[in-house]
């Protein structure tokens, strides 16, 4: 199977080979029969840097098809520099069609973020995971994490969480927040914002974790029960921003803070971008998008 | 009016076109071509090789053009090449008493048999620049050197001296299972000896070295001696089922490097040395040494060690010496983290509205007593 394209003729679809595939698709299979589980898998060296995607581009690779379509996003956005090169990557290594509308993707690559609008049955979200162990700054040794991980052992996370609480007052993780799988196992969400902790839950989507340089793929098959770990008394809760974006008006979205001068003067405006340029499509109006404000707003 | 930022892909574009221009650099001087690179920078090839675990020198002298001659770039470049390549199945274990030898060297004996030979090394020479080099030398004008005709008696490995008389550990059974690859398998800890030694051979030199370094002034001291150094050209031969007997397909230059230390013993071990070992594709003796050194103070748990320094920690090594991965993962953070900044700000803002708070209620306490 060669691609059209006589300048990388000498890769396979999707640059690695049937092989590999196989043997990542088998690691993917497993992590769905065990959700939230982190398989160990034979991780490539790809042509893009460690800690840079290569565990997401493998898994995305190895079940990406003909017909399928791709978005790639970074912090939320198309055109952040690396999800172009991610993108142009699958472009140019398999031919098909890429967007940047969620709703069009069969296959969504991401780092740091889930989109706003809530994914679909059939949609496959493909996270990078930098490090896939959520004990890891507790624990350091693999080995040791593996048998709190089997004995289901994470009375060490509930005692940081606690500690937050006694020194700051509140838990003072806000990205990379622990969440319990079906109630079985601890495992990390990939350094999205906790604010997106709750799209986990319940998703249509399938959703595939790939963490290249630590080796290690998980997964939550649809329909998977994600808890984020809390408290009775100190229940989890995501950020709340004070002004809907001010691009687009929307609430109850993730906003990125954008700095307008040296004074110190600054707009919120939408993370998604796919999203907040289809709100505007759509007609809405934030008190910053270069435009009369309609009396709906 | 605020505009979210475009472009991105335009400016990538022109981002790499630059860099080719800045790698080709001044177009009145000459390209450097393969061959130079290969012939006279040849421990720098022989490091790529090495470390990006490919045994072709051509392909490492592309590399480190096209990588400006930054090394850890040029091996990235190499493995993400040799990843892709279909294995053929394993050879054969070479046997360096087998090798053409072109330098050997031993610490722990004044002669043995097959001499000692100094051949190409840097030991010994006064590190003084040589302003002969600088201009447009002549290299006919050289002395060639003088070699000594080989005298035909076999270079006996050191450690099988001190085998004779039982004084140093064995080397073990090869086990009859294909080696396992830890390129095509996942590592899990703690490892076979054979793994731990395939990720120290493909291990960043630097680290080794410093590591190794780090046991020598107490961090894991194990009373290190060089028993010996080979460096030389050795056989690789194949299996072939339809000839019935290996058949040698091609030669690899490595260093070899077996390191002789002191053991007490055990319960059920008499005092005997132990060894830690390293071998390199090419010509690298401080990174077999280094090898050699980390091997030894792993093997910590296997000994009955206390295991109390870095060096002897499998996991940390391992972890941590691959210069591909690290170097991926720490200039990872050139990546914009937008998103969880903006998580943590929110978060130093609220904890530091609170303590703000506290603080006015404090002082209104303070002053309604």
């Amino acid at each position: 199977m060669k691609t059209e394209n006589s300048e990388i003729a000498t890769y396979n679809f999707a640059y690695l080979d049937e092989q590999t595939k196989r043997m990542i698709r088998r690691a993917i299979l497993k992590a769905i029969a065990i959700p939230g589980y982190q398989v160990p898998f034979a991780s490539r060296e790809m042509p893009m840097p460690y800690g840079w995607g290569t565990g997401g581009v493998q898994v995305t690779a190895s079940i990406i098809g003909r017909t399928d379509c791709l978005k790639v996003i970074d912090q939320g956005a198309d055109d952040t520099t690396n999800a172009i090169s991610i993108r142009k990557f699958f472009e140019k290594t398999t031919g098909i069609a890429t967007t940047t509308h969620t709703c069009e993707a069969t296959v969504i690559q991401t780092r740091h973020r889930i989109p706003e609008v809530p994914l679909k049955a059939g949609q496959t979200l493909v996270y990078q995971v930098p490090i896939p162990e959520p004990m890891r700054f507790l624990e350091p040794r693999e080995t040791e994490t593996r048998k709190m991980h089997a004995l289901e052992e994470y009375g060490l996370m509930h005692v940081k969480l606690y500690e937050d609480i006694a020194r700051n007052g509140r838990i003072a993780t806000t990205y990379a927040y622990p969440v319990k799988v079906e109630g079985r196992y601890v495992m990390d969400p990939s350094p999205t914002p906790k604010f997106d902790n709750p799209k986990m839950n319940d998703c249509e989507a399938l959703q595939l974790f790939g963490a290249g340089r630590e080796k290690r793929i998980y997964a939550l098959p649809p329909h998977t029960k994600v808890v984020s770990l809390d408290f009775e008394d100190h229940p989890f809760e995501v950020n709340k921003f004070e002004k809907p974006c001010a691009l687009c008006a929307a609430e109850q979205v993730y906003l990125d803070e954008v700095i307008l001068d040296d004074q110190g003067s600054r707009m919120f405006v939408c993370s998604d971008t796919d999203h907040c340029e289809e709100r505007r499509a759509a007609g809405h109006r934030g008190e910053l998008a270069g435009h009369a404000l309609e009396a709906a707003q | 009016m605020y505009v979210a930022v475009k472009g991105g892909e335009r400016a990538i574009e022109n981002a790499h076109l630059l860099l080719a221009d800045r790698r080709r650099g001044d177009r009145a001087v000459p390209e450097v071509s393969l061959d130079q690179i290969s012939n006279q920078l040849a421990l720098a090839v022989d490091r790529v090789m090495a470390e990006g675990s490919l045994y072709d020198r051509d392909l490492a002298a592309l590399a480190i053009k096209q990588a400006r001659g930054d090394l850890i770039e040029a091996i990235f470049l190499l493995r993400a090449y040799r990843t892709t390549l279909p294995r053929f199945g394993s050879c054969e274990p070479i046997d360096t008493s087998e090798m053409k030898i072109e330098r050997r060297i031993s610490a722990t004996y004044k002669d043995l048999p097959g001499g000692q030979i100094l051949g190409p090394t840097f030991d010994y020479t006064h590190r003084l620049l040589d302003p002969e080099l600088a201009g447009s030398e002549n290299s006919n004008t050289r002395e060639n050197p003088k070699e000594r005709a080989p005298n035909g008696a076999k270079a006996q490995r050191v450690s099988e001296i001190l085998a004779r008389e039982g004084l140093i550990e064995t080397d073990g059974e090869a086990s009859s299972e294909a080696p396992l690859d830890i390129t095509q398998k996942p590592m899990e800890f703690p490892l076979e000896r054979e793994s731990r030694l395939q990720a120290l051979a493909r291990g960043d030199e630097g680290f080794l070295l410093s590591l190794g370094y780090s046991t020598q002034r107490g961090y894991a001291r194990n009373h290190p001696f060089v028993g010996e150094i080979r460096i030389g050209e050795v056989p690789v031969s194949i299996q072939a089922p339809e000839i019935g007997s290996p058949v040698v397909i091609g030669r690899v230059h490595v260093t070899e490097c077996q390191m002789v230390n002191q053991f007490k013993g055990s319960a059920t071990a008499p005092p005997q040395f132990t060894r830690g070992y390293g071998l390199v594709l090419g010509q690298s003796e401080r990174k077999a040494m280094a090898v050699a050194l980390c091997d030894r103070a792993l093997r910590a748990g296997e000994l009955g060690e206390d295991r109390t320094a870095p060096a002897q920690n499998e996991e940390f090594v391992i972890s941590h010496c691959d210069n591909v991965q690290a170097t991926g993962f720490v200039e990872h953070l050139k990546l914009p983290h937008y998103v969880d900044f903006q998580s943590d700000l929110e978060l130093v803002r609220k904890m530091r509205a609170d303590q703000g708070s506290q603080k006015d209620a404090s002082i209104t306490s303070e002053a309604a007593e």
